[in-house]
């Protein structure tokens, strides 16, 4: 420990405030990593106290007990016994109760005592505490824990100025423990019952409102509106933003194109850098409108609700209520949805929503859709009352999620297998907080971590990628007088040609190979990557699409048009989402669900093109 | 009897959580969440279908646990 720093930990149940109180503590001097070796997230952030001393705050994740049951909370353990590799151990701990809950958050307090380190105690929610009529003997409880006690409320401003002040002194003395073997929930009882009198024990609004919400036909009627407002809000209210980005990408690379000469130049900033961060910023607006949705439906308690109505439904497949909405905003696009796992605590749960998260239906595959659907699925009635082109369309939905579920119930079938008898159970456990209104503070703070963590970590991943398969599809130009088109000549073509027998058995000719490659990219480049190998030049996008609807539909068959559309329900055709699954869980992982979604690509086009040629 | 067989919103005493195997951590994890002989719970709510998971008041809070977590807390009316 450096004399000029103080190193606070904040330790606490899940939902005690610990977080809003960390965020109204260090304001936006946050810094977010993953702890070393694992994927559980890391917050620190540093204040000045009144002395002009630096305090460096960790907010380690929320534990109901120091014997961890889940990674998040085995990390809280070993920072506070000072056994983490490349953390020191802590000055103080700052312990966050909240006190509306005492019962439930002093056991871990008393049991974090046990550990000898100088604490404070910070009373958070003190305003709702007085609002339910709960009054709590301050002097008692501070003589009854041996601890300095500290107002807090998390959610208002100026709401941690006496615990700042109270950090700015000398350091509290460590508490004295209680005997080996002691049982906390009696030593909590007494504490209660000398210094704190509670009228009722629950809030009487959260009776009211969970009799609704969590009511069997009405608590999911409301849930399946929310649900559709989320799904709403982030396909539709975020297209207008994407299109600007992207209109704004075309006419910088117009402006480009205009000022720099024709040349390798101008193509690398045009197609490879200027186009790159184009297609890391189009994300953002989806991800932004997501993420305000978590954290709104997180911070009001609603969340866990919506889990405990959707658990059953998930728990057959192998997954968990909180599934369901990383995998429901996957159908906009995957990457706010692995995002968005993050929200399920059990990391074997988590990494099966990951994997399975790609299997459904983002909007990128549309065009690719409708481009085939348009060009080879005549445009007819069926059972006199459905369009044949709408049915093949929603086939491909529900193969997405019939795929997915089949496969979370293998991922499960085949871990039980692996664990045998001594396979862990997997628990729900899950705590319902009190409804709470969020802060707007923390709203923006939320929503600010989730686009910087985006851009620094992912965006750079596929900025990268993109200028990489400029340089295969440009490489090497084509020899003057040629006839075919340039890429037919580039690294991309050679790569497109030499994968052509390999395809061959799922009916993709080497123009479709090629296009793969720069597909790569992104599922809704392929289009333009095809209508390049068919040199089909570019006037408007309409047309473009037009003219190679009529070019394939002349040279492909059917079976290779059917096997294609098998191919995007499955293949990973975006480098994006690999890259987020890196980032959200780990390289191993990212190879893996890139293996498996291409073997699943390739097996669902080889049936599909071999049923189709019969 | 189990929190399993509780009416709704009838109050009860916890009497013991068993384990179901040696050193079970779901048992010991319910213990720690509050789930100790003496104490007062209720069931509040259940889920949609097969009235699972459950959701139980202890102490101050509320836990939604599966069938299988609730069939360990032995409980008699109060």
């Amino acid at each position: 420990m450096s004399a000029a720093t103080l190193q606070v930990a904040l330790v606490g149940n899940p939902n005690s405030g610990k977080t809003a109180l960390f965020n109204r503590l260090t304001g936006s001097r946050q810094k977010v990593a993953n702890y070393a070796g694992v994927t559980v997230e890391r917050k620190e952030g540093r204040f000045t106290d009144a002395s002009g001393r630096t305090v460096r705050v960790l907010d380690l994740p929320g534990a109901y007990s120091l014997a961890a049951t889940s990674p998040d909370e085995a990390i809280t353990r070993d920072v506070c016994l000072g056994r983490m590799r490349g953390e020191s151990q802590p000055d103080v701990l700052l312990c966050v109760v909240d006190a509306t809950n005492l019962r439930l958050h002093l056991r871990f307090v008393l049991e974090v005592r046990q550990l000898g380190l100088p604490m404070v105690l910070a009373l958070n929610c003190a305003d709702l505490a007085e609002k339910r009529g709960i009054h709590i003997d301050h002097a008692k409880l501070e003589a009854a824990l041996g601890l300095p006690v500290v107002r807090t409320v998390a959610v208002q401003t100026g709401g941690a100025q006496a615990l700042v002040q109270r950090l700015s002194g000398t350091l509290p003395p460590v508490p004295k423990a209680l005997p080996e073997g002691s049982d906390l929930h009696a030593a909590v009882n007494t504490i209660l019952d000398t210094s704190v009198t509670m009228p009722r024990r629950t809030a009487a609004v959260d009776d009211t409102l969970d009799r609704v919400l969590l009511h069997p036909v009405w608590g999911l009627t409301i849930l399946a509106v929310v649900m559709f407002l989320i799904f709403q809000a982030v396909f539709s209210w975020a297209t207008p933003f994407m299109d600007g980005i992207e209109t704004l990408t075309g006419a910088v690379g117009e402006l480009i194109t205009q000022v720099l000469p024709q040349g390798l130049l101008q193509s690398l900033l045009v197609d490879g850098i200027v186009a790159g961060l184009g297609g890391v910023v189009v994300f953002l607006p989806q991800i932004l409108i997501l993420f305000l949705f978590i954290l709104v439906l997180e911070e009001s308690g609603y969340l866990p609700r919506a889990a405990f109505l959707l658990d059953r439904f998930m728990v057959g497949a192998g997954l968990t209520g909180r599934s369901f909405i990383p995998l429901l905003s996957s159908f906009a696009c995957a990457i706010p949805g692995v995002m968005a796992t993050r929200t399920i605590q059990d990391p074997r749960d988590r990494l099966a929503t990951i994997l399975v998260a790609p299997l459904m239906t983002c909007s990128a595959r549309l065009p690719i859709y409708a481009l085939l659907i348009g060009a080879f699925i005549p445009q007819q009635t069926v059972a006199g009352l459905f369009n044949l082109q709408g049915v093949v369309l929603f086939v491909l939905y529900v193969a997405g999620i019939v795929s997915a579920l089949a496969v979370a119930t293998v991922m499960k079938w085949w871990r039980a297998r692996r664990a045998g008898a001594d396979a862990p159970e997997h628990s729900l456990l899950l705590e319902l907080p009190s409804y709470r209104l969020p802060s707007l503070y923390g709203l923006a703070l939320g929503l600010w971590e989730r686009a910087s963590i985006f851009v620094k970590r992912v965006g750079g991943v596929i900025l990268a990628l993109t200028v990489i398969l400029w340089v295969l599809a440009t490489f090497p130009a084509p020899p003057v007088g040629a006839l075919g088109p340039a890429i037919d000549y580039s690294f991309a073509g050679r790569i497109g040609h030499f994968m052509e027998p390999f395809f061959a058995p799922i009916g993709f000719n080497w123009q479709i190979c090629i296009a793969l490659i720069p597909g790569l990219a992104a599922r809704e480049v392929a289009v333009g990557a095809l209508a390049t190998v068919y040199a089909i030049s570019a006037e408007t996008e309409e047309g473009v699409t037009e003219v190679l609807a009529n070019a394939i539909g002349a040279q492909w068959g059917l079976p290779t048009a059917l096997a294609l559309l098998a191919w995007y329900v499955f293949a990973p055709q975006c480098l994006a989402t690999l890259a987020t699954i890196r980032r959200e869980a780990s390289s191993r992982v990212m190879w893996f669900a890139t293996a498996y979604l291409f073997g699943l690509a390739y097996l669902a086009a080889f049936i599909t093109y071999q049923l189709a040629s019969l | 009897m189990t929190l399993l067989a509780l009416a709704r919103h009838q109050s009860a005493r916890v009497v013991q959580v068993d384990d179901r195997k040696p050193n079970d951590p779901v048992s010991r994890r319910l213990r720690e969440l509050g789930f100790v002989p003496g104490e007062t719970v209720s069931v509040v709510a259940t889920g949609p279908v097969g009235a699972d998971p459950v959701l139980v008041q202890v102490g101050y809070t509320r836990f939604a646990l599966r069938r299988q977590e609730a069939g360990r807390v032995q409980v008699e009316p109060a």
